[in-house]
């Protein structure tokens, strides 16, 4: 195979950039199924974001407006399944069905007068001293800030839900809501706020795709990605750092295979296509196969909580 | 009462719109148009819908369209088709050549409801198929490729390896050459019409390689937001112009034009005068437009490729014409020889220069 004329360091780069709308998204995603919740709205709150924070970037001219906008409109659109999930007890799974629909719909309603507009530019923030370090400063440390907000949220995550007492509590409603209701924990609360987190995460990861990785509005420019996020949450085992590893791995392969073909590999065309699925279902059954692997979901994961059973 | 004096009239007006035009009501013919990305995309699928609007304006209010927008090629679309002609429509455009099998089968289910298939080329007595000549625009769009780059590494980005994408590479690889020997092509295939996120990775990976003109032949305008960022990179509008994003890095663009064969066609339902038909125009019947060449562009260049479209309008010149031969180096068309239509339709092959294999 011939790796000649690709660079590995502009490789690494770019994988980062192309994982980070999954990275992000898969992570909310997991704090939502870690306190008992199956959200399947990803795609839909993702959307939802990339259209929210397309508008106010391109009517403030600020990228970071921009974001923010993503992260309440994601998680605006997530109260709508917190309220029915957690208030009317409906069914999660299609509810969260239903919220993709919807999201999906509303972006394309919001984001009619949009198309063809030019966002402002997210420039890069290179971290001074860092970035001009060999090979690893063009890796780490020259690209937007977006991508180093993501890193320190899945350090941030990890270390929630390993060391704080509120992480604690979120896995207790997660593993066992009868028990942590018999504590006195507010079970309902605590999976509102966690959707909440989950919605605007998607949403980051949403206006990630619109503002800097294609950086433009189109219908339907998720293409799919949430439900890829999905996938990464079981593929990490509900792990903070695995979530890190999945998202880099089929950003990585995704990339590394345009690249293959660019570069004219002798690889049939195919196989590298499909290659980031396969890696990733190749990796989960590795995972799912030891132990402690694919067991490690919540056990409330998807079930219903009132507080009178 | 009042409900039924309203009812009197509304029936009485009925009646006497029937009578004064025959046609108005009862014959409205009911045409339905399904694409394969949103209606909105800024290229292919947004090209159909406009051209549909133009037709459905034109003939007014003899004429109601009905839209399914994204609609995956394979089975889901045989749903969606069927479901159309079960609504009553008269006619149906599908416009995406993934759609060409469920466009055969539903149209053998329904024999009174015509439909016609872009880019395909399965007919049957209620079946038509119309296609552009794009490789006639890839030409132009070679040739500007060819004097433009400086890294002399153009970037081509696939959708899936059917003749009709083959056909662009092809063409517009030949003409590339033939101003700069040493052109290279480097083709990616993205199995999508539409993922903006992964064409935008796909310009991406080309740039990185050295690539520094970019031609796509998927829907989106990502690419092209893709060159923009990194600077100097050329690009062509894909279906519809991309305009905005001239005059760098967009120099110029193919531009489908379909309105007036939709009026056409319908015109020939309302006649009764319908009849299965393969449609493949190119510049000089319209069908294919090429979209304004930038200030990029230098003066020269601009007025080559201008002729060079131009004689092909004319019919002067066809894209493939000999000599040329086939990737493995055996002969395709001897000196002066022309391509005929059968093997175009149906290319599968490269022809000799360009390196890699078609994924089969």
């Amino acid at each position: 195979m011939d790796f000649g004329s690709i660079n590995p360091v502009v490789l690494l780069a770019s994988l980062m950039v192309a994982s980070t709308p999954i990275l992000m998204a898969a992570l909310g995603e997991m704090v939502v199924e870690k306190s008992g919740v199956l959200n399947l709205g990803v795609e839909g709150m993702m959307i939802t974001g990339a259209v929210c924070g397309f508008i106010v970037a391109v009517e403030t001219g600020s990228p970071t407006l921009g974001f923010i906008a993503a992260a309440i409109g994601g998680m605006a659109l997530s109260m709508v399944f917190a309220l029915l999930t957690q208030v009317f007890l409906t069914t999660q799974v299609p509810a969260g069905l239903a919220l993709t629909l919807m999201g999906v719909g509303l972006a394309s309603l919001l984001g009619q007068n949009y198309q063809g507009l030019k966002p402002p530019p997210v420039s890069d923030l290179n971290i001074p001293g860092l970035d001009h370090l060999p090979v690893i400063g063009p890796i780490l440390f020259q690209h937007d800030m977006m991508v180093y907000v993501s890193l320190l949220s899945i350090a941030g995550v990890w270390a929630f839900l390993k060391y704080s007492r509120a992480g604690l509590i979120l896995r207790a409603v997660g593993e066992n809501h009868s028990a942590a209701h018999a504590l006195g924990y507010p079970v309902r609360m605590v999976r509102v706020m966690a959707i909440g987190f989950g919605g605007a995460m998607a949403g980051l990861g949403g206006a990630y795709i619109s503002l800097v990785r294609v950086p433009q509005w189109t219908d339907g420019i998720t293409a799919g990605y949430g439900w890829i996020a999905l996938a990464i949450v079981v593929f990490a085992s509900w792990k903070a750092w695995r979530i890190l590893i999945g998202a880099y791995l089929f950003g990585g392969i995704t990339v590394l295979q345009l690249n293959l073909q660019a570069a004219g590999a002798k690889v049939p065309v195919e196989l590298l296509s499909m290659s980031p699925f396969l890696a990733t279902i190749v990796v989960l059954v590795v995972i799912s196969a030891r132990r402690h692997g694919a067991s490690n979901a919540p056990a409330m994961l998807g079930r219903i909580f009132h507080a009178s059973h | 009462m009042k409900r039924r004096t309203l009812l009197t009239a509304a029936t009485a007006s009925v009646l006497a719109l029937g009578l004064a035009a025959p046609s108005f009501a009862a014959d409205k013919v009911k045409v339905g148009f399904i694409y394969v990305g949103p209606k909105n995309d800024g290229g292919w699928s947004q090209h159909h819908h406009e051209a549909a609007e133009e037709m459905a304006a034109h003939f007014g209010d003899a004429v109601e369209i009905v839209v399914q927008e994204s609609v995956p090629e394979g089975a889901d679309s045989e749903r969606v088709l069927t479901q159309m002609a079960l609504s009553g429509a008269d006619l149906i455009f599908t416009t995406s050549f993934g759609y060409m099998d469920p466009t055969v089968n539903v149209a053998a289910k329904f024999p009174n409801v015509k439909f016609e298939h872009a880019t395909g080329y399965k007919t049957a007595p209620n079946l038509g198929v119309y296609s552009a000549r794009f490789y006639e625009g890839r030409a132009v769009q070679g040739y500007l490729a060819g004097k433009m780059t400086k890294s002399n590494k153009v970037g081509y980005i696939a959708s899936f390896p059917i003749p009709e994408v083959i056909r662009g590479i092809n063409s517009a690889y030949i003409h590339a050459k033939k101003v700069n020997p040493d052109v290279e092509f480097n083709v990616v295939w993205a199995y999508t019409w539409f993922d903006p996120a992964k064409e935008s990775d796909a310009a991406q990976a080309l740039i990185d390689q050295g690539a520094d003109v970019i031609l796509q032949h998927t829907d989106s305008t990502a690419p092209q937001a893709a060159a923009q960022k990194a600077g100097n990179v050329y690009t062509f509008g894909q279906a519809a112009d991309m305009a905005e994003y001239g005059p760098m890095p967009r120099i110029s663009s193919i531009i489908d034009v379909w309105a007036p064969y939709y009026i056409e066609r319908v015109q020939a339902v309302m006649d009764g005068t319908w009849e299965t038909d393969t449609t493949w125009d190119g510049i000089g019947a319209g069908m294919v437009g090429i979209g304004e060449i930038s200030s990029a562009v230098p003066a020269d260049i601009k007025a080559e490729a201008e002729a060079l479209r131009d004689s092909i309008a004319a019919g002067e010149y066809h894209p493939f014409t000999g000599p040329l031969n086939k990737q493995d180096g055996s002969v395709w068309l001897a000196d002066g020889e022309v391509a005929d239509d059968g093997t175009l339709a149906g290319m599968n092959f490269y022809v000799e220069g360009l390196s890699g294999d078609i994924p089969q």
